[in-house]
């Protein structure tokens, strides 16, 4: 019989495959809020923009107060808020609700920043081309606009991204929980942050430097 | 309406302590925001200036503070080091870890800043006499400075927020202070609702604050 028992097993490969998988988890929630959190917060930028002052009295406090608290605030508060309401929503749910509208919030700021960017007398001029509001907004003012802002938006989408690691606090195991879990059970933190932060800053890198790439060329 | 009952009268028991945790929040996010701007102003000279292991070094340090989640840098403070035997307290943990993400942060701003001033100017400076240190404190800090107000003072409300993350490395700033109440209370919406309050109230006075400097700062 065994006189010690030891409580603690190495880092195997069949762990790298549990921190690949909740790699695939972080890239999943992000992905979702990011691409509806964008279209959202477009609509935003879009209400901000025409809408004058009923929109800084409605929409611009609203979107405000998602920038002024910490994401990790809103998310607690959120998840138990949503119980009292009625909803019952996993840690997923409350995360991606939260992350989409924190998303939609920054972008809702870029998106004015693209329409404001391009210049009126453009924009007349192609209403008076015979182009319809909505002909100029989808033919003038997207592709223009949105060439202008696309290397902030890719900042916003990363920050997001990176962000994304604080729905851990909710128990949703993504790459950094499931680090944490490991951590727990190996006692190998230095190894097992590093493959996190190896997996956050290749995602993370390469799409930065491609936005700063875009950035400089289209500033020449 | 809600088949719940709010109970504020704990929360507000513990305001007091609430309160005196948010200086402490202040307090950390001031001191990282001053080590940021001294570090991250090194980093962006030797960036700017130097080649070799120096310039690697620098790189290195503003691509995985601008590269990973903050979180993750704070893991790695926490939990990371302790794999070479340092063992860092809660405050020194979100210390170092906020100092570490806002001077690569502010580097990078900074750079920007350096690079917008003409070579011209310093020609121009040198030629007149100044020493490069004149050169450097009277021609190229104040426009640099100018430049880089607003990015500060965005980083100033970065470092704020950040601070929250200081709940799960066990400080126990306004967040940590609100999850102890929270977690012995059972009213976690209610002091996460007075909490998320207190951190907007913080962010506007900065921003107000800031703004109100500007004005001053910027007379001419």
């Amino acid at each position: 019989m065994e006189t010690t028992q030891s409580f603690f097993s190495g880092f195997t490969p069949y762990d790298l495959l549990f921190l690949g998988e909740a790699a695939l988890r972080t890239l999943w929630i992000s992905v979702l809020s990011i691409s509806i959190g964008t279209v959202l917060g477009a609509i935003f930028g879009w209400i901000l923009y025409e809408g004058r002052w009923i929109a800084t009295l409605t929409i611009a406090p609203v979107l405000d107060i998602f920038r002024s608290v910490p994401l990790i605030i809103q998310l607690v508060l959120f998840y138990n808020f949503a119980p009292i309401v009625g909803l019952n929503l996993d840690p997923f749910a409350s995360g991606l609700v939260i992350l989409t509208i924190y998303t939609a919030a920054l972008v809702a700021n870029v998106a004015r920043g693209g329409i404001e960017a391009v210049g009126l007398p453009m924009r007349r001029a192609a209403r008076s081309l015979g182009m319809s509001y909505w002909q100029d907004l989808r033919h003038v003012v997207l592709p223009i606009g949105g060439r202008a802002v696309f290397p902030s938006w890719v900042g916003v989408a990363l920050g997001v991204m990176k962000d994304s690691a604080l729905v851990s606090v909710l128990g949703y195991v993504e790459l950094l929980k499931a680090s944490q879990i490991l951590i727990t059970r190996t006692q190998e933190p230095f190894l097992i942050l590093t493959v996190a932060g190896a997996f956050y800053f290749a995602l993370s890198y390469p799409l930065s430097r491609y936005a700063s790439h875009l950035e400089n060329r289209w500033a020449q | 309406m809600f088949d719940y009952n709010f109970h504020w009268r704990p929360v507000m028991k513990s305001l007091p302590d609430l309160l005196e945790a948010a200086l402490l929040t202040l307090q950390v996010a001031v001191l990282a925001m001053i080590l940021g701007i001294l570090i991250g102003l090194c980093l962006a000279l030797i960036r700017l200036h130097m080649t070799g292991p120096a310039r690697w070094f620098a790189t290195s340090w503003v691509e995985l503070a601008r590269n990973t989640p903050a979180l993750f840098q704070l893991f790695f403070f926490g939990f990371g080091l302790g794999a070479f035997g340092l063992h860092l307290s809660p405050y020194l943990i979100v210390l170092t870890g906020l100092t570490f993400n806002c001077a690569g942060y502010l580097a990078e701003n900074f750079r920007g800043g350096f690079q917008a001033v003409p070579d011209t100017q310093v020609r121009a400076a040198r030629s007149l006499g100044m020493t490069p240190w004149q050169t450097y404190t009277r021609v190229i800090i104040p426009q640099v400075f100018r430049i880089v107000y607003h990015p500060i003072t965005n980083q100033m409300v970065w470092a704020v927020l950040m601070s929250s993350l200081g709940m799960l490395v066990g400080f126990r700033e306004l967040s940590g202070e609100t999850q102890f109440f929270a977690s012995r209370t059972f009213r976690i919406f209610e002091y996460f609702a007075v909490t998320a309050v207190i951190y907007y109230a913080i962010v506007k006075v900065i921003l107000l604050s800031s703004r109100l400097l500007a004005t001053r700062l910027f007379r001419y």
